[in-house]
């Protein structure tokens, strides 16, 4: 009798009607974040050919959080965007987007969907089309054939589009075709169009190079001002730049964190001072 | 401050209106000069009115290839068979339509077939009889090879130059097979000796008159249905895939849908221009599938002007009317004078005849803007 009791118990219990199996959640649900961080990277590691790019790497980002990933060349920076936006499978290890979302099993696609948007070295955006219609063709929304044929501007996304537009600073050049901004201008057209995608977690890879000195300072702003709505991870080697906005610093070096914390206390680390900051120095000697 | 981002409706557009106020006005007034007692100064002969109707046709086309070549970046070397398939479907139709009136007289079996000794009709020849089945093929024929070949290729991402010499492939392979006698479709010489349309006398003045209004009219169509996709998010989408197509899947398109879709438009419309070409100029055969054919297209619409869609018609009005000419005075020349063109609009009007509209167009916003920034 105690038995029929305690099946009957585990039935009910699973049949409990306020709650659903975890697999029957839908995947694009919004990123849970409750427990602190919304990217969480735990031992995770791969290999090409035998060499290690990424070793046990743990990497924990904050919601909100901007943070700076420095490092010399071939500690990893990049696999590890690879890694969170799927382009890569690392061998070993966990990824997690807030604490529901498993990176590893989702697809390129699904993870932009879900709100990880990756900003590449190079600009790209599209040059023969206007400012105000690179943000347009952006924009979260439904992308297949007839949706975008029979799409009209609503107020509401026109609103989303000058507020993105005030927020890149490009609310003068909304009519002007993208390819005669200048690379600073397109830069920052790009993160617009990251953003027209409400994404939570933005990957930025050396948003600053070659850029003037002004349009630096620009981007500090904007980067700074962005944090707080989304997470932004800044991979970026202009040292002077990474002070300008860092609070917090990770310093990879041969596929694993090296140190953490603010860029005082980076810079003054006696391992980070071998490895990469006093490199250049060396070098220049 | 956002006013100017596309708020006029597609019949307020200044473009939109001249090319239909101008098609308007050369229909109307060639259809009244024609009308004419023979020998009145202003008389436009009936030849002359088909001859018009067939330019349009080809303006057409010219439209469909610059919708997926302006403004896709999709060069089809092989939009001529879109054309011809349109067009013998519109054949197959009209060779029905010859009932027992043919050379032989037999009632059930065109002309071709009875010399080559065949006993009865193919089975794909079923149907023909209908009109509207008949028309219903115009469209499907060239849309599902298009969708076919299009789903193959874009899946596998074939793109560009390697895009181009499979489409040329396609239409050779085409012309060849249409060159057989076994097809069923009169081998190299065609379909011809139609005889009646609807119920009218082919050859009548009045069918003229009418099959030169019905191209304008499908021109007129054609036109409006490109500009409505042009201008739409989707003609931006089509813009973005042009020149980046990687990043456009990046923001999360799905560009082989996006090329497949308006790639099997542009096939269907240059079917229908097929169709109306052929009762007009009274024959189809696989010569019309020949590269050269598909090639002289694109001459066309890069003298015109690309991603301008009356660009293309402007070119095939101009370069057609410079063939008539030339072919009536000195044939020999017509090939050298072609080729004199493309050299001649690639190295001076790289955006064509209606690069050169658009940049007194362009001076004038430039100065307006100028004025604009000064307020």
């Amino acid at each position: 009798m105690n038995k029929v009791n305690a099946t009957l118990k585990r039935v009910r219990e699973l049949a409990r009607p306020d709650r659903v199996f975890d697999f029957m959640v839908p995947q694009e649900s919004p990123v849970d974040t409750r427990h602190g961080p919304i990217l969480y990277l735990e031992d995770v590691s791969v290999s090409f050919d035998g060499f290690k790019a990424i070793n046990n790497l743990n990497l924990t980002i904050d919601d909100g959080e901007l943070r700076c990933i420095i490092g010399p060349n071939g500690a990893g920076k990049t696999t590890m965007m690879d890694i969170i936006t799927g382009k890569t499978r690392p061998d070993s290890g966990q990824a997690w987007f807030g604490s529901r979302h498993n990176l590893l099993s989702l697809s390129e696609p699904e993870i932009a969907r879900l709100g990880i948007g990756r900003k590449f070295q190079k600009p790209t955006v599209f040059e023969a089309l206007s400012v105000f219609e690179n943000l347009e063709l952006a924009m979260a929304g439904d992308k297949r054939v007839w949706a975008t044929f029979t799409a009209r501007l609503n107020s509401e996304s026109r609103g989303r589009i000058d507020e993105v537009l005030d927020t890149i600073g490009l609310a003068q050049e909304y009519r002007r075709p993208a390819g005669v901004l200048s690379h600073g201008q397109k830069q920052w057209l790009e993160i617009g169009m990251l953003l027209m995608q409400r994404p939570r977690l933005l990957l930025v890879d050396e948003p600053v190079a070659g850029m003037t000195e002004q349009e630096m300072q620009r981007t500090a702003e904007l980067l700074t001002r962005l944090a707080g709505q989304q997470s932004v991870v800044v991979v970026e080697h202009d040292m002077g730049f990474v002070r300008s906005i860092a609070r917090t610093v990770t310093v990879l070096h041969q596929g694993s964190v090296l140190a953490e914390g603010s860029m005082d206390e980076v810079s003054n680390d006696p391992k980070v001072v071998e490895v990469y900051l006093g490199a250049p120095q060396e070098e220049m000697a | 401050m956002m006013q100017d981002v596309q708020t006029t409706s597609l019949f307020k557009e200044r473009s939109t209106l001249l090319v239909l106020g101008a098609l308007l006005v050369v229909t109307v007034a060639v259809t009244l000069a024609n009308l004419l007692p023979q020998g009145h100064p202003l008389y436009v002969s009936t030849f002359t009115v088909s001859l018009l109707g067939k330019y349009l046709c080809y303006a057409l086309l010219a439209v469909a290839l610059d919708l997926v070549w302006g403004y896709l970046g999709i060069l089809s070397l092989g939009h001529g068979a879109f054309f011809a398939l349109g067009g013998y479907a519109m054949g197959m139709y009209l060779m029905r339509q010859i009932g027992a009136r043919g050379v032989y007289g037999n009632p059930e079996l065109p002309d071709f077939m009875v010399f080559l000794n065949w006993h009865e009709l193919p089975w794909y020849w079923h149907g023909f009889s209908s009109f509207p089945f008949a028309m219903a093929m115009v469209l499907l024929v060239p849309g599902a090879l298009a969708f076919v070949f299009g789903w193959l290729a874009f899946r596998s991402r074939v793109s560009g130059v390697y895009f181009s010499i499979i489409t040329q492939a396609l239409t050779y392979a085409l012309m060849l097979a249409f060159y057989r006698n076994e097809m069923g479709f009169g081998g190299n010489n065609g379909l011809t000796d139609f005889k009646e349309i609807l119920g009218a006398d082919v050859w009548a003045e009045d069918t003229r008159r009418t099959m030169f209004i019905a191209s304008s009219v499908a021109l007129a169509a054609g036109y409006l249905i490109c500009r409505a996709i042009t201008r739409s998010r989707l003609g931006r989408l089509c813009v973005a895939v042009r020149d980046s197509e990687a990043r456009t899947r990046f923001i999360g398109y799905r560009v082989e849908h996006v090329k497949l879709a308006v790639f099997v438009v542009s096939a269907m419309l240059a079917g229908v221009a097929g169709a109306l070409y052929v009762p007009q100029v009274g024959i189809i055969n696989p010569d019309q599938f020949s590269p050269l054919f598909s090639i002289e297209l694109v001459v066309w619409v890069a003298l015109g002007g690309r991603a301008t869609l009356y660009g293309a018609i402007i070119g095939a009005l101009v370069v057609n009317y410079l063939k008539t000419v030339f072919t009536g005075v000195m044939p020999e020349a017509w090939l050298f004078a072609l080729g004199g063109l493309f050299v001649l609009v690639t190295v001076a009007l790289p955006k064509g005849i209606a690069g050169l509209l658009r940049f007194r167009q362009g001076q004038a916003r430039t100065a307006a803007s100028r004025q604009e920034a000064k307020a």
